[in-house]
């Protein structure tokens, strides 16, 4: 933990301070970058708190709400694939800035991966911002020709009759992962169905956690 | 998901252009070449190679879901049913 | 043309294993987020210019920076090219901001 005092006055908007001297050339120039366009009125602060507020709302747990939905409510989970922003509206969850995403459903046959090979494309509106591996060199270069060596590193080994499709996000489109509803979850109430739903299972390279036994069934 | 007035649709037989030129391109490298199937019209979408440079991205552009057999896009792919699929604007394919 | 250094699916340099560390976000990583999404809601710039940057950003330096490093190098050189800032503004403006922080 730092005790710089000086970062306290730059990190008012959110409160971790960091040793601001041991920053890098570039992340020093984002402070600077957000000064001028402050001065200059480009942008205001507003705009900025605007932004970190709603990231900050983003996280995996919005993909899990939606996946654990889709597998207690068959009528949703059509809806869900069906029109994907409605579904979201239905669950409180705004995806409107979204282009456009798309649902993938797996199933005992088919196994969906997502990557972005040129960047980094991710339903952020959604689940949050990305994780770090999956903009790394490696996720994005391997991904597309060696996705069942991702998903072994991953711990996930589809059999030979799997048919494992990759998606390369590469323009408007983004894409979620329905992942499988586990064995032995039949008596989990939604709540708890939404826990066993990871974010890395929403990006397709594991499954959903399974059941927990012994845990507590709401039958 | 709007309708694509675009020339193709789900379960036609398109090619990748093999084009390489300067510019903001959305198609990958890997892909360009390789011949595979509309899955699904996405509609319409500002072109991305527009847009980069500060155009307006019109008109725009229908794009595609397309999709590759694994086997075909890279040689050494094991014998499986896997599949690839991207999303590709209509200027970067062709009838095959 | 050679591909370019953003474009990796399938290649063979980046074959090796992947790193599933995660980091929390910095401080300056959140603000380099922020104030690019500002600028999009503000019509200021838009993502595929930015992509353009990265994608014409000198390779060895694409590679070799942060994921948010480059974020802030996209931006800077778009608002540059929009003439929203200037370079030498921008190097006067860390310099004020390191003394304020006390830099030796």
């Amino acid at each position: 933990m730092s005790v710089d005092p000086s970062a306290k006055q730059t990190d008012e908007e959110h409160g971790h301070p960091h040793p601001r001297h041991e920053l890098s050339y570039h992340a020093k120039r984002i402070y600077a970058i957000r000064e001028l366009l402050l001065e200059k009125n480009v942008i205001t602060r507003e705009d900025i708190q605007t932004q970190i507020d709603y990231q900050e709302a983003r996280s995996p747990a919005n993909g899990a709400k939606l996946v654990a939905r889709a597998w207690t409510d068959p009528k949703f989970k059509a809806r869900l694939i069906a029109d994907p922003k409605a579904a979201c509206a239905e669950m409180g969850i705004d995806a409107t800035s979204l282009n456009e995403f798309v649902v993938l459903e797996n199933t005992e046959k088919v196994r969906h991966m997502v990557v972005c090979t040129l960047c980094s494309c991710y339903p952020r509106p959604i689940l949050g911002r990305p994780p770090d591996w999956y903009k790394s060199f490696n996720y994005r270069a391997r991904a597309v020709n060696d996705p069942r060596g991702v998903m072994r590193e991953f711990g996930l080994e589809p059999g030979p009759d799997v048919e494992v499709r990759v998606h390369d996000s590469t323009a408007d489109i983004r894409y979620l992962v329905l992942p499988l509803r586990p064995a032995g979850t039949e008596t989990l109430s939604e709540q708890d169905l939404a826990k066993l739903v990871t974010r890395d299972s929403m990006i397709g390279v594991v499954d959903a956690l399974p059941a927990v036994p012994g845990s507590k069934k709401t039958s | 998901m709007s309708e694509s007035s675009g020339r193709f649709k789900p379960g036609d037989r398109v090619r990748v252009r093999a084009e390489d030129r300067p510019g903001h391109i959305r198609t990958p490298f890997y892909i360009r070449g390789k011949t595979g199937w509309v899955e699904r019209a996405h509609g319409e979408f500002r072109n991305p190679e527009s847009l980069a440079f500060g155009g307006d991205g019109l008109p725009k552009r229908p794009l595609y879901l397309v999709g590759f057999h694994q086997r075909e896009v890279w040689e050494k792919y094991a014998a499986t049913k896997d599949k690839l699929f991207i999303d590709i604007y209509e200027h970067w394919l062709d009838p095959a | 043309m050679p591909r370019g250094h953003h474009d990796i699916g399938g290649t063979t340099r980046d074959a090796g294993p992947i790193n599933r560390a995660e980091h929390q976000l910095e401080d300056w990583e959140i603000v380099a987020d922020a104030v690019n999404q500002a600028l999009g809601a503000r019509g200021i710039k838009r993502t595929d210019e930015l992509r353009r940057a990265r994608e014409q950003m000198d390779s060895e330096l694409y590679r070799s920076l942060s994921y948010y490093e480059r974020w802030i190098a996209s931006m800077e050189s778009i608002l540059i090219e929009k003439k929203i800032l200037t370079h030498e503004e921008i190097d006067r403006k860390v310099a004020e901001i390191e003394k304020k922080w006390g830099e030796p």
